[in-house]
Parts: structure tokens; C-alpha cells; sequence
């Protein structure tokens, strides 16, 4: 019969200690706190993930997905987090060490530790069903809670976006949109309602987003996207942008700044029964214009206000472009970037192409030849 | 045959369809059979030897642009999907 105490030692003789000197000099380590929830809540090392003991072999990969990367364990003591690296050589991690004596020696040490953020007890609560998912819990409610979402459009797709971006905790929204509310837009567009008619779209969909959740701070920009005003839009800070634009000059002039900024788009179009998603993420995928490099002339473009568009089908469109914009804040899944996603209601069939990032796109390529905005005519006001 | 997904902004050219047939080894010989079935749905996507810009043309999910053009091969089992530009969002 082996004794807890023996079962140690001939664990820690079987992996690599290592101490708070040599892990701080391992370069591209990946440091995992196996410690439980409340330990965690009390203070971690700074740049450490947190993993539960329990959920180790299951969630490991997520942080680690190449087996030569060097992972760092630490618990209290060094105790659990021996039997963790025992556990990881197991899986087939060749570079694994275990914080000679964790935590407490690393704070008694005098060394930085971080004070994990947390959410108050109405947070909690309202964000339940999302910290009940693992790959969200608290860390991705906070991401969330930290994002700043800019919309352009609080129309067909911008009505989804908006509340379902509100309803998750995003802390900052942005909208931007000229219109007023008229009886055309409620067959879709359910930011708006009856006591909003005639008043501006930015102050009807403020109006929802506020009681459905006050946490969010909703920035409005009741003006028409430009060369003009762009900079000063953006220059205001957006993590993100969900466009929901009706018109290519808006496209084109969304595109060309997001990529100058770095600043991903979440992509959705739509007309009658079909609609279109993709995520530009600048430089790590192609943008807007290696999909089409220019507008089509006005003969070729189609008239939105003739086209006409069945009124779930913003609904449907504008939550998927939702979900990449979570995902993206939350940094959790595979964005649609590099595929464009296209959504057929008559047949209710998703077809996918792939998008490559073209080598000659006048924007994103290597040599680009539109370095400054382009006003496109408008050409499809309805 | 293959199968020709018409994008909603062309289906009027084609006389409402959403998928019709054509035939070809290579992407030119699929528009080239296709302007000839339905004239006004080719004459949107093809004209003087060149797929027309601001149409994409995919076969399988991949552009032919990013594969060999107009001599990208098709099978009878593939599926193109013709792509022009769209902007509605409201």
C-alpha cells in the first residue's frame, strides 16, 4: 500500500521542478494555475491560465495545442501541481515543469502576483448562462464586458446585433445611423417600435437597448458614415466593427479604414431571401475588396428599395454576424474569417465559399494602391 | 451537368431560377454553354472571353480566380456558385 506522502515523492522524482528564477527565464512557457476556483480568486501569477485540476486533460490542448510547448504548473505547494505534470508527460507533453513550491513561495517571495477581476453578485446573475459555459466562465464574461462594439446601421441587421450584443454584456455600443424610424421599418427592424416612430434610429434603438440592459454604455452617432467623419468616429475606440451597412460606398469606406486600423469587421448583407456572412480580420485574412476589389456600377448594383427582403431574414443574418462578434470579443471558436458563409431562407440551406487574401488587393496587398478614402456615388439610397 | 447556383440579384435572368444546369471540363466551357442556354444570365457573369468584374465564380467553394481561371477544371458532380457584389443591410 503506497501512503499519500510516498506517492508524492515518487511523483515529483518522476518530473521536472522548477524554480521561480528558471520558470521567469523560460521563454514562451504557457503557465497554468491548477488551483480551484476560490484560490484563483484570491490572486494568480500574472499571465497564468487558469485550469481547475479536475478539467486539466480535457481543457489542456485549448491553451496548449502543440506538444513541444513548454507548460509551467503551479498550485499552493507544489503538490497537485506535480501530479499534473505527471499527467501532462502523460499526454504527451515533453517540456512540462511543476513550480517548486507554488504559490505561497512565489508571494512569500515577494514576487507580482495578479488580483483576478471578478463580477458582482447582479452580474453573476444576469450572466449566468453564460459563466455556465466553460469556454466563457467569468474570464470571457469580463472580455465582454470590456468590448467596445461599434454598429454600423441600427437597421435589419443592426436591430439583432444590437440587442443581442446588449443582452450579452458588451460593455460599450456604438450606432451609427442618419434614419428616422418610419412604419417600413418595423416588418424587420425590431430595435424599433409604434413609440418610436419618427424619431431618429440611434435614439429608438438606445431607447431598447437601455431596458434591456442599462449596464451597456450605448454611444450614438446620428450622422451618415463619410470620408469626413470616420476618423473621429473611430478615433472614439472600437475593439470591433459589426457592419450592417445598405450601400457600398458605406462598405468600401468601412473596409478601407478597418484595415489602415487593424480593427476586424463582422460582414452581413442581405436581399430578399439570402444573405451573406463573413468576419475581415486586416492581415490575418482577406478584406472586402480581395472578395470584390470595386464596386459594381450603379446599372449592376441592385436597388435595395426594389429589391425588397423577407423580414426574418435580417433577423437570422444579423444574429449570425453576432455570434462572430462574441466569439471574437470572447476570443473563444473559429471566426468566419477567410469564408464567406451564404444563407439561402427559400431552401434553409448554408452554403460556404472560401475567401483567400489576394496578393494584389489595392488595399491589404502587398502593394497596395488606395491609400487614402474614396467617396463612392451613392447609388443605392432606396 | 453541372449544377449553377443563380445568386437572388440574377434570378430575374434566369427566369426565376435559383439553380439551373450546364455543361464544360473547364470554367470557360461551363459560361460559354451557359450564355448559350440562358443569354441573359451569361451575358451578366461572361462577355468578350472574361469572367465580368464584379462577379466571383466559384466552383466547389473555391474561386476560380485564386485556382486557374477560366481553365479550372469542372466536374459533373462539381457545383459553381456565381457571386456578384451585394450591399443591403437594412
Amino acid at each position: 500500500m503506497t501512503t499519500y506522502r510516498e506517492l508524492l515523492q515518487q511523483t515529483k522524482a518522476a518530473i521536472h521542478e522548477i524554480d521561480a528564477r528558471g520558470a521567469q527565464d523560460l521563454d514562451g512557457a504557457v503557465w497554468i494555475d491548477v488551483r480551484e476556483a476560490d484560490e484563483w480568486q484570491e490572486g494568480h501569477l500574472p499571465g497564468a491560465v487558469h485550469i481547475p485540476r479536475g478539467y486539466l486533460e480535457s481543457r489542456v490542448e485549448g491553451v496548449a495545442p502543440a506538444k513541444d510547448t513548454p507548460v509551467i504548473l503551479y498550485c499552493a505547494s507544489g503538490a497537485r501541481s506535480a501530479f499534473a505534470a505527471k499527467t501532462l508527460r502523460e499526454l504527451g507533453y515533453d517540456t512540462v515543469y511543476s513550480l517548486a513550491g507554488g504559490f505561497t513561495d512565489w508571494k512569500r517571495n515577494g514576487l507580482e502576483i495578479t488580483m483576478p477581476r471578478t463580477l458582482s453578485p447582479e452580474k453573476r446573475t444576469r450572466y449566468s448562462r453564460h459563466l455556465l459555459i466553460p469556454e466563457i466562465g467569468e474570464e470571457g464574461q469580463l472580455k465582454l464586458l470590456d468590448a467596445r462594439i461599434l454598429l454600423i446601421g441600427a437597421g435589419g441587421l443592426g436591430s439583432p446585433a444590437s440587442l443581442y450584443l446588449a443582452a450579452a454584456g458588451i460593455g460599450r455600443l456604438g450606432i451609427i445611423d442618419a434614419d428616422i424610424v418610419d412604419e417600413t421599418n418595423l416588418q424587420r427592424q425590431i430595435a424599433h417600435s409604434l413609440d418610436t416612430l419618427g424619431t431618429p434610429k440611434v435614439d429608438s434603438a438606445r431607447r431598447t437597448i437601455e431596458k434591456l440592459n442599462p449596464d451597456v454604455d450605448v454611444v450614438t452617432y446620428r450622422e451618415r458614415l463619410t470620408s469626413e467623419n470616420i476618423d473621429r468616429i473611430l478615433d472614439d475606440g472600437w475593439d470591433l466593427i459589426v457592419d450592417g451597412a445598405d450601400n457600398f460606398p458605406t462598405r468600401y469606406l468601412v473596409n478601407d479604414a478597418s484595415v489602415w486600423r487593424g480593427i476586424p469587421v463582422v460582414h452581413g448583407s442581405i436581399y430578399r431571401f439570402e444573405g451573406q456572412v463573413t468576419v475581415f480580420k486586416p492581415h490575418e485574412g482577406p478584406c472586402y475588396r480581395c472578395l470584390f476589389p470595386e464596386p459594381p456600377p450603379p446599372e449592376l448594383a441592385p436597388s435595395c428599395a426594389e429589391g425588397g427582403v423577407l423580414g426574418v431574414l435580417p433577423g437570422i443574418v444579423g444574429s449570425l454576424q453576432t455570434n462572430e462578434a462574441i466569439k471574437l470579443a470572447a476570443d473563444i471558436g473559429d471566426p468566419l474569417v477567410g469564408r464567406l458563409l451564404l444563407f439561402d431562407a427559400l431552401a434553409t440551406e448554408f452554403n460556404e465559399v472560401k475567401i483567400e487574401r489576394r496578393a494584389d488587393c489595392p488595399v491589404c496587398g502587398d502593394d497596395p494602391t488606395i491609400t487614402e478614402y474614396i467617396d463612392y456615388v451613392e447609388f443605392c439610397s432606396r | 451537368m453541372s449544377v449553377v447556383r443563380v445568386p437572388p440579384v440574377l434570378r430575374e435572368e434566369a427566369g426565376g431560377a435559383r439553380e439551373v444546369e450546364a455543361s464544360g471540363a473547364t470554367v470557360r466551357e461551363l459560361l460559354e454553354d451557359l450564355t448559350v442556354r440562358i443569354p441573359a444570365l451569361g451575358a451578366r457573369v461572361y462577355g468578350e472571353g472574361e469572367i465580368r468584374s464584379f462577379v466571383n465564380v466559384y466552383v466547389d467553394g473555391e474561386d476560380v480566380r485564386t485556382r486557374d481561371g477560366l481553365d479550372t477544371p469542372v466536374r459533373d458532380s462539381s457545383t459553381v456558385i456565381l457571386l456578384p457584389a451585394m450591399a443591403g443591410g437594412r
